[in-house]
């Protein structure tokens, strides 16, 4: 099928697209954007995190099929042009990175938490980050992020 | 493949009547998840997710339809004040991402005896609404697991809606997994009380080839509770209605636990949410 939606503001086509495939794969292989991680694709893990129609969805579990006419953000899609998005900035700043792997998903997790929460507790950036796995198990600084995004969208 | 699309109800149930073997698909946490190992390659995949009214939920009466594609969060944030079971149970499902995408309808759908909704359906005694081009059909919750993953439906049937009481008493769900989060259930038990009746409603999760209640413990209960002047419960009546859930189960050993564990830990699970249940009972 051809299948058409909008990626990052922008009307994007790809050809030849088999409609069960998943929207991870066409995001990377078809539209040229591999920011979302390709992991476990049973959305056990996170890395493919993306909105939806502005909701947050693991990638890998949406039919390319069930996208046609709808709007996808990536991680690419958060910061503007050169401008890193406030959470992607805390990241660089807290060392929140080992492999890098789970990186995307997170931000797109943690970009989704603070739009619907400016303050979170801990328990709130727990739960909100429970299906984003890190393999180097280097939540700490994770956590450190997301607070430090946090407390400066809640003071801007 | 094929992919259909339907835009509409009527028309999502003519292409179910005329390609029976056409896979449902709504959330995808289920589906895509075989497509992508390749474990299964349907000949044909039915897309729900454009059909404007599975998404939505009315209420009806004392309780609400709330339609198939209701998400899980949707579940949590606007129905969890009036279904507090299924909510419980909706806040156990995967993960944020998954209880974004993921539906009750898709529980049904795939009838798994670890889904996390059945056991609140069961013990809120809900009707599940499957319809064909051949007309609608109410199938109580009770009678419609058949057996591991199978259930009551035809195959030219679709699931529109579940039908299902506003609580009318405190409800409890209890799950066992290795984490918060992410798990399939190594066993689950949803607890309802009915004041306005005098009567108990249960739930007994992946322990048994199907998700079932637990009738004894139900009717011993119901007899045991003084709805009238609540006191503290009897620890016997708390043991026996233990015992009275775990003998209901009739689990399996498997990768998730053991059939002993998974009967030790239903009549703890039984126990703990009778006990907050009827705490909050007599506090109100």
């Amino acid at each position: 099928m051809r299948l058409r939606c909008k990626v990052n503001g922008e009307a994007l086509e790809a050809d030849d697209v088999w409609p069960g495939e998943s929207l991870l794969y066409v995001l990377r292989e078809r539209m040229g954007l591999p920011g979302s991680k390709n992991a476990c694709e049973q959305g056990e893990c996170g890395s493919c995190t993306v909105y939806l129609d502005g909701v947050p969805v693991c990638s890998c579990l949406v039919a390319a099929g069930q996208v046609e006419g709808h709007e996808v953000t990536t991680v690419e899609g958060l910061a503007e042009g050169e401008r890193l998005d406030p959470v992607q900035q805390a990241f660089v700043e807290k060392g929140a990175v080992q492999c890098g792997f789970c990186t995307p998903g997170l931000i797109v997790a943690t970009h989704d938490l603070l739009e619907r929460r400016c303050q979170p507790s801990d328990p709130e950036i727990r739960e909100a980050l429970a299906g984003n796995l890190c393999r180097c198990t280097g939540y700490e600084k994770i956590l450190d992020a997301v607070r430090l995004a946090a407390d400066r969208k809640a003071a801007s | 493949m094929e992919f259909f699309k339907p835009a509409t109800w009527s028309e999502a149930l003519a292409i179910k009547a005329e390609h029976p073997d056409a896979t449902p698909i709504a959330g995808g946490t289920d589906i895509m998840v075989e497509l992508n190992f390749d474990v299964r390659r349907p000949g044909a995949l039915l897309d729900l997710t454009e059909i404007a009214e599975l998404r939505e939920w009315s209420a009806v009466g004392d309780g609400f339809r709330v339609g198939s594609g209701v998400s899980y969060a949707r579940i949590i944030e606007e129905l969890g004040a009036s279904l507090p079971g299924l909510a419980m149970a909706a806040r156990t499902v995967g993960s944020p991402q998954i209880r974004n995408r993921g539906t009750v309808g898709g529980n049904l759908g795939a009838a798994s005896p670890a889904g996390d909704s059945h056991p609140p359906l069961l013990a809120g005694a809900a009707d599940i609404e499957v319809a064909s081009v051949r007309g609608t059909r109410r199938i109580p919750a009770a009678e419609f697991y058949k057996g591991v993953k199978r259930n009551a439906m035809e195959p030219d049937e679709l699931i529109a809606a579940f039908h299902i009481a506003a609580a009318d008493g405190p409800q409890q769900f209890a799950k066992i997994g290795t984490r918060n989060a992410m798990v399939i259930a190594v066993c689950s038990f949803g607890l309802a009380l009915h004041p306005s009746t005098r009567t108990v409603g249960t739930g007994v999760g992946s322990a048994a080839p199907t998700p079932r209640r637990a009738s004894d413990a139900e009717t011993f209960l119901a007899g045991e509770l003084e709805w009238d002047s609540p006191g503290p419960l009897r620890d016997s009546v708390l043991v026996r209605f233990g015992e009275l859930v775990a003998q209901a189960a009739s689990p399996i050993d498997d990768v998730r636990g053991t059939a002993d564990y998974r009967r030790h830990a239903l009549s703890v699970m039984a126990r703990r949410t009778l006990g907050w249940a009827w705490d909050s009972y007599r506090r109100n």
